[in-house]
């Protein structure tokens, strides 16, 4: 019975005991270390978020570099195509051109040559003509020196109209 | 028969060294064992002649009554029987009709059968079985009556340090020792570093009782009640480990209902100071039953308010007595049967039980700071419905 029978002197010295260490170590341990422990805990988190967001962001960046890296990679692909095509464009004009330029030259010239060959051939038509009159006049000179060479080229023109 | 206490634990580790060194042939050794035991025994057995005998004495004769031995004391019994004994002394403070007294425990010369008569301020005080009584008037000797209690005294307020109220300032001031040491690691508004040294030990044990107490209370509410249940969850673990130390005279504090009463009454103010509306309204009108049941439902609820705080307080008094009295048990094997032999299985189911003892010293400080927090959670709930 004994053993469970509160006694007053343990009550009275527990209770004294319990409530002074109770205010002591409020004072001295549970406030300094809850108040640590927690603001230590929230650093931790803090310091978590914090990682967590820059690499979110990092993440973002790299994302939005590699999208510019693509844009730029998209961008220079289609300069190189237009700087082609341009050059392309360039030369064919330039064929073309030297083509047109160079038929045109070509017809020119022949232009030319057929007019000037033309002119050739008109002088020397006047040239023979005028030599073959010269010609004519000292062969008829000739032939019409003596009667009988006269005489001879009438009975010639003679047998030719017969012969007609 | 308190001085037995000690005396066993020592003997036995002679007993275990002796077994070991297999010298169980010395005859001498096995001889002396049980005499120096007897002697204690058949202490009562003497007294039986002159006074009637009590089962408690029968109990005595059998060789060991475990249940004496966790009890309170008036002083500390570190080894010896009788007037060889060595204790420490304390102090026996008592409020007797003529004011205060207090002499030393060791006025009493070891007697705890009322026989040896201290005088001090003109009283004439006795102690039988770990209870001072104060002689009547004019009475030289001390009288019992045929249920063997004291017939011609009375019993002035005890206020004595006893062995219990010993081991709560030794616990005390460890607790204060330690801590105050921890606690200067830390420092309010500022975030803690890395703990070192103590404080790497005492840490985990604080968050593990501040999280389960946040679970219990409520986020915003349970900074209010760290001071108690923190200083109720190692003074419980300090008090259970402190009574486990071998040869320091067997302390039982926590396994004292005086102790666990004042603690689980504690927790009762805490809860009620803090009660709030939504805890009476779930006791007095509870929700969700229909209103014929109230008369009975009431009173249960009611009655369970008071009798969870009894149960914090027999739980923990119960687990830690138990353990004493197991451990006390199986030693006694050893004397009940009066020969050495029996320390070969005995010693080792001791240690079993002590190592367990660890376990519970922190599982039963775990639990009632746990039922505390719990308790008061429930009544600081607010409405949330």
């Amino acid at each position: 019975m004994e053993l469970i029978t509160p006694a007053i002197g343990q009550i009275f010295w527990g209770g004294l005991v319990f409530l002074i260490l109770l205010f002591l170590l409020k004072k001295f341990a549970w406030k300094p270390m809850l108040s640590a422990v927690n603001q230590r805990e929230e650093s931790i988190q803090e310091s978590i978020d914090l990682a967590e967001k820059t690499k979110a962001e990092m993440e973002a960046l790299k994302l939005q570099n590699e999208d510019l890296l693509k844009e730029a990679r998209i961008e220079r692909d289609k300069m190189i195509k237009d700087a082609t095509a341009t050059s392309k464009k360039l030369i064919e004009d330039a064929r073309v051109e030297g083509q047109t330029q160079q038929t045109k030259i070509v017809e020119e010239a022949q232009k030319i040559i057929r007019s000037e060959k033309a002119a050739a051939i008109a002088e020397l038509k006047t040239q023979v003509a005028s030599l073959s009159l010269e010609i004519a006049e000292k062969v008829i000179k000739g032939e019409l020196a003596s009667d009988d060479k006269q005489k001879a080229l009438a009975e010639q023109i003679a047998n030719d109209i017969s012969l007609n | 028969m308190k001085i037995l206490g000690m005396k066993f634990s020592l003997k036995i580790i002679f007993v275990a060294v002796t077994l070991g060194l297999g010298l169980n042939s010395n005859a001498q050794n096995i001889e002396d064992l049980p005499l120096e035991l007897l002697r204690g025994v058949m202490q009562p057995v003497e007294e039986a002649e002159e006074h009637y005998e009590s089962a408690e004495h029968a109990e005595e004769k059998a060789g060991i009554d475990p249940v004496h031995h966790v009890l309170d004391a008036h002083d500390v019994h570190l080894w010896g029987a009788g007037e060889s004994s060595f204790s420490i002394p304390l102090p026996i403070i008592l409020w007797t009709e003529n004011g205060l007294v207090t002499f030393m425990s060791s006025k009493f010369h070891h007697d705890d059968s009322g026989h040896h008569i201290v005088e001090a301020n003109g009283m004439n005080f006795v102690k039988s079985h770990g209870k001072i009584y104060q002689l009547n008037e004019g009475e030289h000797a001390v009288a019992f009556d045929a249920e063997h209690h004291v017939a011609n005294a009375v019993k002035p307020v005890d206020l004595s340090i006893t062995k219990n109220v010993f081991a709560i300032f030794c616990v005390a001031i460890i607790m204060f020792l330690i801590f105050r040491s921890v606690g200067k690691q830390y420092k309010v508004g500022e975030a803690a570093g890395a703990p070192r040294g103590l404080a790497g030990f005492m840490e985990p044990l604080v968050v593990f009782v501040r999280d389960f107490s946040k679970e219990n209370i409520g986020e915003g509410k349970y900074l209010k009640f760290m001071p108690y249940l923190l200083t109720v969850f190692f003074f419980i673990l300090f008090g259970n480990l402190f009574g486990l130390i071998p040869f320091l005279g067997g302390i039982n504090m926590t396994g004292s209902i005086s102790i666990t009463l004042l603690l689980a009454l504690f927790t009762l103010i805490i809860q009620m100071v803090n009660s709030k509306g939504p805890y009476w309204k779930h006791i007095l009108m509870p929700p969700g039953v229909p209103v014929a049941l109230w008369p009975i439902l009431v009173p249960i609820e009611l009655i369970g308010v008071l009798v969870k705080p009894a149960a914090l307080m027999i739980r923990l008094f119960a687990n830690i007595t138990a353990g004493h009295i197991i451990i006390l048990s199986l030693i006694g094997i050893i004397f009940i049967n009066q020969n050495m032999a029996w320390a070969g299985l005995s010693v080792p189911m001791a240690l079993f039980i002590s190592v367990l003892e660890l376990l519970v010293a922190f599982l039963q400080a775990y639990i009632f700071t746990m039922l505390s927090a719990m308790f008061i959670g429930s009544a600081v709930e607010e409405a949330h419905h």
